[in-house]
């Protein structure tokens, strides 16, 4: 086996960064609500999906540019956020229940997409597409840098929001011992509300950026799962800066599998990770 | 103008008593008890896009069908499941169709993996089997199965050369190959086939594999680029072939030549696509469309796949091997006058059937056509184009070898 040249081990690191940091904006709602609210939320994923079709569908048949799309479906799926978390509370759901109805409504979800949009593979073709900063001979996708920043600013933003805000302290609190902070005068509803909106939200803007970089079919929602599931748990729940950097951990080695070994052995990787993290047990998890 | 006026009534009077007539006759001809065919198709899942084309294929022939008698001098019902891409559900669906529906004829799914499932019930029950994409010829062991695709039984040999004869007529000899594929059974075995003879001919070859469902195709775009060979096998389903051009594009890359072995018909619109080439056996240009058959189908086929939005509404290869295969199941049972299984195979495997890819037999090892008549074809200016062997494309379209 012929070891890879020094270029394209460097391109391939640029390349699973960025594809990586999509895990991890992808992975950035879901953590939240898994950790923060104890629901894990698959339908994060067929929301995602949702607003990449909603994005497509504006843009190449109403003339609404991407980011004009972005400014509507964003606030929509943020008021979904707060109707499905008002159904979880109505309804008391557990964690492992959440799982079991999420996963239904993704199946709805991915039914509703292709009644609409039929089976048939979609593509939003824009004029950044295709085009990249050539830096050092290295070439770096435009659309796939944006995504990567738009995920650090989410990542960042988030944390500072939980860290430093007294919302996001009492939210954190609430996720330690519910009726501890409540004791304190902590109205829990209302900032689970706002989380759970502000998830949706996350899934909306990742869905922004899957119709500009990727291709579109009802089935995508499935080829997601997986290894998003294993940044969330690298990245540990609730961790917003932990998701990011498990996606773009995730992303890299995946690439570098791709580039030196067999390209055929990179869906492993996620998970061959995830178990050699959970073996060696790092602080962080 | 008053004798133009009487003639005119005359003449209404008489087209509208042949029509009634024609109508009595029709209903006459359609009387009975309707024979029913059975067929699953992918409609959902990864193969959907394409599943859609062999249901407008079969909505076309069976609605013509009986617009023209019917079979037998019955109405022809098709009964539909969807087997959602999964070649265990295809096997579920064909068991109820035979066993619960009883319907009448079987003609088998879209694609390698249901093909195989639906295969195995058709030979429980001694049904005959028309497929119509199988790739791997040499599984299909059921001496009941008969292939509606051109291609010989031997594709993963038969394939490969034909492309390099096409490359050395138009005075091009690539020196190095990459083999990109996927790994689906069909597409792995035909790519296989590519990589054993670039290596017999002593070119430097790239092997490449990638799992079925592969979201991101950075890293694999990089080493074709860091390899850049004179020739990409792509041996892609699907729009595995849009999603490599993208990542190719991204790194502004540009193949010399480069081919797309099951690709969507779509790829042909995929800025960086033009010049690649793929398989073929019908395209919608002429000489194919000289024949009455093939542009009625033609025109069929683009006035349902505008109205289902498919994003390319024209006839190619697939729906070329979805209207041949019903083509041989009618045929055989108009010329045996019968729907005894054991009859259709008895007949199919003896004759010769007109479809719409050429007249076609079934003296090929496993019931493939006796020769590959397998033809290549390349994306010129958005559109796919029949280029190679010469004799079965326009006189004015050229091969370009390279860019």
């Amino acid at each position: 086996m012929a070891l890879p040249g020094l270029a394209l081990v460097e391109q391939s690191l640029i390349t699973g960064f960025l594809a990586g940091s999509l895990y991890g904006l992808l992975a950035l709602g879901l953590s939240l609500s898994w950790g923060l609210l104890k629901l894990v939320n698959i339908g994060h994923f067929a929301m995602a999906l949702l607003s990449a079709y909603l994005t497509w569908y504006f843009g190449t048949e109403l003339g609404i540019p991407a980011w004009w799309a972005g400014a509507i479906i964003v606030p929509v799926f943020f008021v979904y956020g707060i109707a499905l978390h008002w159904v979880f509370v109505r309804f008391r759901v557990s964690e492992m229940s959440s799982m079991l109805i999420t996963f239904a409504l993704a199946i709805i979800v991915e039914s509703l997409i292709q009644t609409i949009w039929t089976a048939d593979f979609r593509r939003y073709t824009t004029e950044l597409a295709n085009q990249s900063f050539l830096i050092g001979g290295l070439y770096i996708p435009k659309l796939n840098l944006l995504a990567c920043a738009v995920a650090a600013l989410l990542a960042i933003g988030t944390w500072a929001w939980l860290r430093y805000t007294y919302v996001g302290k009492a939210l954190r609190a609430c996720a330690e011992d519910t009726p501890i902070a409540s004791a304190f005068g902590i109205n829990h509803k209302t900032l689970t509300y706002l989380l759970s909106g502000i998830c949706a939200a996350y899934a909306g803007i990742a869905g922004v950026f899957i119709a500009l970089i990727g291709t579109l079919a009802p089935n995508e929602i499935w080829t997601w799962i997986g290894v998003v599931f294993a940044v969330v748990i690298i990245g540990r729940l609730g961790n917003p800066i932990g998701a990011l950097l498990g996606g773009i951990l995730i992303g890299v080695c995946e690439a570098l599998t791709q580039s030196a070994v067999n390209p055929a052995w990179a869906p492993l990787v996620s998970f061959s990770v995830l178990i050699l993290l959970l073996l060696v047990k790092p602080k962080w998890i | 103008m008053t004798s133009f006026g009487t003639w005119t009534r005359r003449g209404l009077f008489v087209a509208a008593v042949a029509a009634i007539g024609f109508m009595a006759a029709d209903a006459e001809a359609q009387s009975g008890k309707p024979i029913v065919i059975g067929q699953t198709l992918a409609l959902t899942g990864p193969l959907g896009q394409t599943g859609m084309v062999h249901k407008i294929v079969g909505e076309i022939f069976v609605d013509d069908l009986n617009k023209a008698g019917g079979l037998l001098g019955r109405p022809v019902e098709w009964k539909l499941y969807d087997d959602e891409s999964k070649g265990s559900v295809a096997r579920t669906q064909y068991e109820r169709l035979i066993t619960v529906d009883k319907v009448d004829l079987i003609i088998g799914p879209y694609a390698t993996e249901g093909i195989l499932a639906a295969m195995g019930v058709a030979q429980r029950y001694k049904k005959v089997f028309i497929q119509n994409t199988l790739g791997i010829p040499h599984l299909a062991t059921y001496q009941g199965q008969f292939s509606a695709l051109m291609i010989g039984a031997e594709p993963q040999n038969s394939f490969p050369r034909l492309v390099f004869k096409a490359y050395a007529d138009s005075g091009f000899t690539p020196k190095s190959v990459a083999v990109v594929t996927s790994k689906f059974a069909s597409a792995q075995f035909n790519s296989k086939g590519m990589e054993a003879l670039a290596k017999e001919r002593g070119m430097a070859v790239t092997y490449l594999e990638y799992d079925f469902g592969t979201r991101d195709f950075g890293a694999i775009a990089a080493r074709v680029k860091d390899a850049n060979p004179d020739f990409i096998w792509t041996g892609v389903l699907g729009v595995e072939g849009h999603q490599i051009l993208d990542a190719y594009g991204k790194l502004d890359y540009k193949p010399k030549a480069h081919l797309y072995l099951y690709p969507a018909p779509s790829l042909a619109q995929v800025p960086g696509a033009e010049g690649g080439i793929s398989q073929t056996s019908l395209e919608d240009q002429r000489p194919y469309t000289d024949d009455p058959t093939v542009k009625h189908f033609s025109e069929g086929f683009h006035e349902k796949a505008v109205k289902a939005n498919l994003p390319y509404p024209f006839i190619d290869s697939q729906a070329g091997n979805s209207y041949a295969g019903w083509q041989i199941l009618i045929a055989a049972v108009k010329a045996t006058n019968s729907l005894d299984d054991a009859k259709l195979i008895e007949w199919l495997d003896k004759s010769e059937v007109q479809t719409v890819m050429g007249k076609r037999d079934f003296k090929g090892k496993f019931h493939t056509n006796s020769r590959d008549a397998t033809q290549l074809r390349q994306i010129q200016n958005g559109k796919w184009v029949a280029v190679y062997p010469k004799e079965r494309t326009l006189p004015e379209t050229k091969f370009i070898a390279q860019r």
